[in-house]
């Protein structure tokens, strides 16, 4: 009996330490975001704290949020914003350190907000909290006589609800429009790269 | 690209080896996505990040003649009307629109429609969202001149 005790409280204090460590890292993260001025830092920083929220997903077994977090924040977004970077100059301007008074006084005052709202939340996993019972519930017994997948997320996202994820394809499709309406198309630089090749290689 | 100097050789030969491992784990996330996390859209996502890797090491024109701008945005466009079409022909068939069960004529118990539905959405939602980012990534990069070694 206290063998199982003794390991059940190792089991707790191990998950306790690796939530510690990845969620002071985040906290580092933010912190170092938040204060760098060199942009380069700044994307590669934010790709680091996509990866750590993607790590801190997988601990609460949101497996295919971690899988989307870390495609998108850490492969996609950074490679866009670097991209984005090299529009700009490459380091922030300094601004007043009392400028920056205000915002802090704003983001102390929602984060206390949101803390005191984490009281009222139910447990993790807690199997009686209102978004494990009733919808939840009904998928799960549902999902493989109707669809035929094990997959739930998949089946939920793709065949329940594949009228959302055809809106949410044709948001993907018109943001990458409005982003080449309003940046070009890239092909006038292809063409003018082309030439300034041709001229090297003839000279 | 010709004008890289030496001393990227590194960066070169470890995205040429690993270029191939992104495409084809991109595939992997799409076909397995029934049984696993993951599906069109983030497979969509890391295949367009290996395109785009390839532009950031090669450099964008040579990324622009691999997957030309034009049949970027084009995908985007034929994978959003192919997931609309899926749609379209179940509405032909007599049920909804988007309803899969409509797509195979088969019994209540047959699951046929709904595996061929979710693939070819899954497929529309792949081609959808790479050719969307790589649209995204050529607009950006597109408008920046050759990146310098002393930019970094």
């Amino acid at each position: 009996m206290s063998d199982t005790a003794t390991a059940v409280s190792q089991v707790d204090l191990s998950v306790v330490l690796i939530d510690i460590c990845v969620l002071s890292m985040m906290a580092v993260t933010a912190i170092a975001i938040a204060r760098l001025r060199s942009l380069f830092a700044l994307v590669m920083l934010s790709g680091v704290y996509s990866l750590l929220s993607a790590t801190w997903f997988v601990i609460v077994d949101a497996v295919d949020v971690a899988f989307t977090e870390a495609a998108v924040g850490g492969g996609i977004s950074s490679a866009l914003i670097l991209g984005a970077m090299l529009l700009t100059v490459r380091v922030a301007k300094e601004d007043k350190p009392l400028k920056r008074l205000a915002p802090a006084l704003v983001v102390i005052a929602t984060g206390g907000v949101l803390l005191y709202a984490t009281i009222d939340l139910p447990g993790f996993g807690d199997a009686n909290s209102p978004a494990n019972m009733y919808l939840a519930q009904e998928y799960l017994q549902r999902n493989y006589p109707d669809i035929g997948i094990p997959n739930v997320v998949t089946s939920v996202l793709a065949s329940y609800r594949g009228f959302d994820t055809f809106g949410e394809t044709g948001v993907v499709f018109i943001a990458g429009v409005a982003v080449a309406l309003l940046l070009g198309f890239g092909e006038r630089s292809l063409s003018a790269s082309l030439a300034k090749r041709q001229k090297g290689e003839e000279e | 690209m010709s004008s890289t100097s030496d001393h990227h050789v590194i960066l070169r030969v470890t995205a040429k080896f690993l270029i191939p491992i992104i495409t084809l784990y991109a595939f992997y996330v799409q076909f397995h996505g029934d049984y696993s996390p993951g599906g069109g859209f983030q497979a969509g996502v890391i295949f367009a990040v290996g395109i785009i890797l390839y532009a950031l090491i090669f450099g964008v024109v040579d990324a622009l003649t691999l997957v030309p701008a034009i049949f970027a945005r084009y995908l985007a466009l034929f994978g959003f009307l192919l997931y609309g079409s899926v749609g379209v022909v179940a509405m032909l068939n007599g049920g909804l629109f988007l309803d899969y069960d409509f797509l195979v004529a088969e019994g209540p118990e047959g699951h046929w429609g709904q595996h061929i539905g979710i693939i070819v959405i899954e497929l529309g939602v792949l081609f959808a969202v790479a050719g969307s980012m790589l649209t995204i990534f050529y607009s950006f990069a597109g408008r920046a001149p050759e990146i310098d070694d002393e930019d970094w």
